[in-house]
């Protein structure tokens, strides 16, 4: 039984948002402990409070964290594996530590430099050499020598299969885009905020067909904390506390390196992965696509947004294309507005996080964008290899 | 032994076998692609891996397979993300199936073709590359 409620987020902390390579000369641990002070101060808890550090796609060394910032016990430390996937679940790693008795007051963190050498969007190349490149495998042997190196490369697969099946449109992944940049215009922490029309989109460099520069994501540096603890805490801090209903990680079991193997079934290759994760988040919460008042959905390539969107059960499986292209992911227009920060895409890429921050900021009624009377919220880490994730907050 | 136009570089066939993909790698070199089939359920394997995903059995037999095979997904690759593919863009990279072993995919490189006739659902051959003495990598055309 998912302990539903039983904990929230109170806090959340984010350095401003750099272009890649722009954070120096700030270290990584200086980004790190930046942001979990600033979200204890945000929760209105002392640091000295901390007890536990709940990650994703490579997490910290904590005891850098714990040494430097002087955090008096550390009682949990973990991990999810995998990438960008496990972004919203590491926030249900800490509900879960904490409701295992592990730790009361937990912090998931995404800090992100990606100084020369360090690159993700070429993560996969096997002469990269940087830090974001992954090791060389008899596995990635069946991938690399075809310069297959790129998420953006290999999500650009699932993109064209997902067109050829349903006859989605390019104008479908346009309107991610231009929704997601008119959310980021009167947004200050924002990166791209000039307005990008239609027009703007189709005569845009194709960067791996059917993807152009507006489907992918921005490459940033910066920093995001968030703090989970038990909801009885929760209620005597500084912010309305922002309950985690439901969370869930995983993925069908043939999903599993994705967009690293391409050997998904048929059934859901042109997906983004998620079908279980949403079952499991929705039934944990005891919620469904319809009461989700705004949905924080991982952006990294546009496609991957339509995907979702079938997924999490907003409108069938092949009629994300129509649904996006009928407006319906607008904020303040539309049935359910979509990444109203901005997402990835015009706000930054700190691997989720800001999405996490965004439901949060949405759930108090403090977003600069915000949906009237927002009561429940989805947030999705990336469509990826296995895990993906999710959670459901609701104020 | 020569390679094929619009192959990529020579440096980024490097592989690195290990006890189950080290079969595939040696019938490359002898022009022999060859897939591995599960002796108790015959399941296809790719990449070749310990274990059986239907039975759990572990053995295999190497299947010698034509290469014939049909687009299921590809991406035409037009900017460069490591300098040392700028001569190569635009290339294609596809998914592929083959006709005489159902239920594997593999990623592999569309070569000697016109880049923008590739579709979904196009029929393709191979095309050997032999990169260098150690490593020869199966590349495909659009079949005529």
């Amino acid at each position: 039984m998912f302990p539903k409620d039983e904990t929230a987020v109170v806090g959340v902390g984010s350095t401003p948002y750099y272009k890649r390579g722009a954070s120096l000369p700030q270290t990584k641990i200086e980004m790190a402990c930046k942001v979990i002070l600033a979200a204890c101060e945000d929760a209105g808890l002392s640091v000295e409070d901390v007890d536990g550090f709940a990650y994703y796609s490579g997490g910290f060394d904590t005891g850098l964290i714990a040494q430097t910032l002087g955090i008096p016990e550390v009682r949990f430390t973990a991990t999810l594996t995998g990438g960008g996937g496990g972004a919203a679940g590491s926030v249900g790693l800490a509900a879960a530590a904490i409701t295992s008795g592990h730790a009361n007051v937990v912090v998931s963190l995404m800090t992100l430099q990606q100084v020369t050498g360090a690159r993700f969007g070429a993560a996969f190349a096997s002469k990269g050499g940087g830090t974001y490149s992954r090791p060389v495998t008899p596995e990635m042997d069946f991938v690399t020598p075809h310069g297959l190196f790129a998420p953006g490369q290999m999500f650009s697969m699932l993109a064209q299969r997902h067109m050829h099946l349903y006859g989605t449109r390019r104008e479908a992944f346009a309107e991610v885009a231009i929704s997601e940049r008119e959310n980021a215009v009167n947004r200050p922490t924002a990166r791209f905020r000039d307005r990008i029309t239609l027009d703007d989109y189709m005569s845009a460099r194709m960067i791996s067909d059917p993807l152009c520069l507006f489907d992918y994501t921005q490459e940033n540096d910066g920093a995001v904390a968030v703090i989970t603890t038990t909801a009885e805490r929760a209620r005597d801090l500084r912010k309305p506390p922002v309950y985690v209903s439901g969370a869930a990680n995983g993925s069908a079991g043939r999903w599993g390196q994705a967009i690293m193997w391409m050997g998904m079934p048929d059934e859901y290759f042109a997906s983004s992965g998620h079908r279980t994760v949403a079952r499991d988040v929705y039934a944990r919460a005891g919620v469904t696509a319809a009461d989700i008042d705004v949905a924080l959905l991982y952006d990294h390539f546009t496609p991957m947004v339509v995907m979702q969107l079938e997924d999490y059960g907003f409108c069938e499986v092949g009629e994300g294309g129509p649904f996006v292209e009928s407006g319906a992911i607008r904020w303040k227009t539309g049935s359910i507005p979509v990444n109203t920060h901005g997402g990835n895409l015009s706000e930054a890429y700190i691997i989720g996080m800001t999405h996490v921050k965004e439901a949060v900021e949405q759930l108090r009624g403090e977003a600069v964008n915000q949906v009237e009377n927002a009561e429940v919220a989805l947030v999705s880490g990336g469509p990826a290899p296995t895990p993906v994730s999710a959670i459901i907050l609701r104020k | 032994m020569t390679r094929p136009a619009g192959a990529l570089p020579a440096e980024f066939a490097d592989v690195h076998p290990d006890a189950w993909t080290e079969p595939f790698w040696l019938a490359n070199r002898e022009q022999r692609l060859t897939i591995p089939k599960c002796v108790n359920c015959g399941t296809f394997r790719f990449p070749p891996g310990p274990f059986c995903h239907s039975c759990r059995h572990q053995e295999v037999e190497q299947v010698e397979i034509s290469g014939a095979g049909t687009v299921y997904t590809y991406t035409v690759v037009r900017h460069a993300v490591v300098p040392s593919l700028a001569d190569s863009v635009p290339y294609v990279i596809a998914v592929l199936e083959f006709d005489d072993a159902p239920g594997v995919r593999m990623i592999a490189n569309i070569v000697e073709s016109d880049v923008d006739a590739v579709r979904i659902g196009s029929r393709v051959e191979l095309a050997w590359d032999h990169v260098d003495d150690e490593v020869t990598v199966p590349r495909f055309r659009l079949a005529g």
